[in-house]
């Protein structure tokens, strides 16, 4: 016999609820890096989301033309799309500091424009597929829906990284220095801690995370340049519903809402699209700050 | 005598430019200077939020491609006259404009720019999934019909002049708001929102009440874009379609009067040369976005005036 919920067997319901669940991490580590750059750059950096793109492309290429494998690009690719993010902020970043806020969000659009287009120009806009690592090949039936390993692989290590960055920025000394410097930078300067290396090095951190949650998705979701400029949109809704005053906050939030957003696909298919757009303005009725946020 | 050559200079480039849009149907492409006015007025309407209050809509697509929509199936289906669709239109998107202003205007700075940029994305979504508007194919074949029964608008010149009257009284609409005590009191929100509220303005009326004029001029160059290629589709409430228009601000000349409309002449002559370049628009457009930044954020009137502002103090000193 099949068990229903208000109508819908349980199977489709826990197996969108999964497919919410993975795409609640993707959020989370997103929104994540945003509000962490936020707190120290006052930026929201635009190209997050063709960040993410860079990292499932990195991975990619590196699989496909140097055949290195997906642990090593898991390392590596992060690195290198961190990397990239470091010689943004030191190249460009760092001369609009002065400026209006809204400029950075000028050039970092301008910027997920171009990387949008040039892997459009030679991939094309048909995805590439990355095959699913051998040992997370496969899945495990448990009894009331299949779970595919690597699925689970991908929830594991995404809120593991999520934790982690956490705890790093919540409860050890350097987080205590990063928190510092999101509250009186000039004041942790005049310790003599060397503050614009710590923003770089936490720009390149948050970009990381987005090429990291990257190659996390290269064998979920195909491989194309468009597939992070529709992430973002939805990652800003996040942002705002979530407010970027909390880490915590930011995870909670973004969990919630992929999962809110499976669920939706499950009852009402047609609003899943919208719902998080929903919930927005939900919240700028009930609370504009943010649930986490705080009125500036 | 001095002063008064200085009082006439407005009122001389205002004939100047009267006479050029007059003949320039008769020299250019009608229907390549059709577009420019819709995305010149377009960028107007943009620039009284961005320029003149200081805030960041990144979601200016929605107004713009949903009134084409409106006027497009009002005209088509609904047998609207060419006017009345495009009143339609613009209805639609200033009450849109209410809905969505009223809401962003709680948080400013970047979160309006995302909040705007993601209740854009819900009418997208909606342009793509509601009975009426065609999907992926949009609504094609709208016909141009004929003014007050006695213009035809099928004729290409017609056309342009229509468009050409239609850009004059938008224009003028916003001219005259940034010279209002209302526009007074908006740029002094621009400089210093706690002090304008000090003042005693209610400072939120104020932004919600420009974000719908706002709002309702991008509906009317929309509107007149769809009847102008008689096509409705999803590129005009996409997220590109807003970056577009706050390139084409930024370029032109953030808070001048002439920027955004040079600056939507020259982003809509790239796009028209660089048509047959696949992806490498998106490239330039990108790459124009970081210099503009980067290098010159008075952009080019912006420049210009600057620069006809120091001579005049060096003649003084």
């Amino acid at each position: 016999m099949m068990i229903q919920v208000f109508g819908v067997p349980i199977q489709a319901l826990l197996g969108q609820l999964l497919i919410g669940l993975i795409n609640g991490s993707f959020y989370a580590i997103l929104s994540l890096g945003l509000a962490i750059i936020f707190g120290l750059l006052n930026i929201i950096n635009f190209t997050h989301g063709a960040q993410y793109m860079l990292g499932a492309f990195f991975a990619w290429m590196s699989l496909t033309y140097l055949g290195v494998n997906y642990w090593v690009g898991l390392i590596l690719v992060p690195l290198a799309v961190g990397t990239f993010g470091i010689l943004m902020e030191r190249l460009m970043l760092r001369r609009l500091y002065h400026l209006d806020h809204l400029y950075g969000l000028l050039l970092t659009f301008g910027l997920a424009l171009i990387l949008e287009g040039l892997f459009r120009q030679f991939y094309g806009v048909s995805g590439l597929s990355y095959p699913i690592p051998e040992v997370f090949q496969g899945g495990v039936n448990l009894g009331f829906m299949f779970l595919p390993y690597y699925r689970a692989w991908v929830i594991v290590a995404s809120l593991s990284v999520c934790f982690a960055t956490w705890f790093v920025i919540e409860r050890t000394k350097l987080g205590s220095y990063l928190r510092a410097a999101t509250e009186n930078p000039e004041l942790l300067q005049a310790f003599g801690i060397n503050v614009p290396l710590m923003v770089t090095l936490t720009f390149g951190y948050g970009v990381a995370l987005a090429g990291f949650a990257g190659v996390l998705a290269a064998p979920i979701y195909q491989v194309t340049p468009v597939m992070g400029s529709n992430l973002i949109i939805v990652v800003f809704a996040v942002v705002v519903i979530g407010g970027m005053g909390s880490i915590l906050g930011s995870i909670i939030t973004g969990i919630s809402l992929g999962l809110l957003e499976g669920l939706t696909k499950v009852f009402y298919p047609e609003a899943s699209g919208i719902v998080v757009f929903v919930i927005m303005a939900l919240v700028l009725l009930i609370r504009p700050a943010g649930l986490f946020g705080r009125e500036k | 005598m001095i002063s008064n050559t200085k009082n006439n200079r407005p009122l001389i480039g205002a004939v100047l430019m009267l006479a050029i849009l007059l003949i320039a149907p008769h020299l250019f492409y009608p229907v390549f200077l059709m577009k420019v006015l819709c995305f010149a007025l377009f960028a107007c309407a943009f620039n009284l939020l961005l320029g003149y209050v200081g805030l960041l809509s990144f979601g200016h697509a929605a107004f713009f491609g949903s009134a084409g929509y409106i006027t497009a199936h009002a005209v088509k289906v609904l047998n609207f006259s060419p006017l009345l669709g495009l009143l339609l239109g613009v209805a639609v998107s200033s009450l849109l404009g209410l809905v969505i202003g009223w809401l962003a205007i709680r948080r400013s700075g970047i979160y309006f720019a995302m909040i705007t940029l993601g209740f854009a994305q819900v009418i997208y979504f909606l342009s793509l999934q509601l009975p009426f508007t065609g999907g992926e194919d949009g609504i094609q074949g709208v016909p141009r019909g004929t003014l007050f029964g006695l213009v035809d608008l099928t004729d290409t010149m017609s056309m342009y002049y229509f468009v050409l009257v239609v850009f004059l009284c938008g224009f003028w609409l916003i001219y005259r708001t940034i010279n209002s005590p209302f526009g007074q009191v908006l740029k002094a929100i621009r400089e210093n929102e706690p002090r304008a509220k000090s003042l005693g303005y209610d400072t939120d009326r104020f932004k919600l009440m420009a974000f719908v004029i706002s709002a309702a001029l991008s509906g009317l160059a929309g509107g007149t874009k769809s009847l102008v290629f008689q096509l409705a589709s999803l590129t005009d409430v996409s997220w590109h379609m807003s970056g577009e228009v706050v390139l084409m601000t930024l370029l032109g000349g953030m808070g001048t009067v002439l920027g955004p409309a040079v600056g939507a002449l020259l982003v809509v002559t790239l796009n028209n040369y660089l048509a047959g370049f696949g992806s490498w628009v998106t490239i330039i457009i990108g790459a124009i976005f970081v210099a503009c930044v980067l290098a010159f954020r008075r952009g080019i009137v912006g420049e210009i005036l600057e620069k006809f502002r120091s001579w005049n103090s060096k003649d003084i000193h």
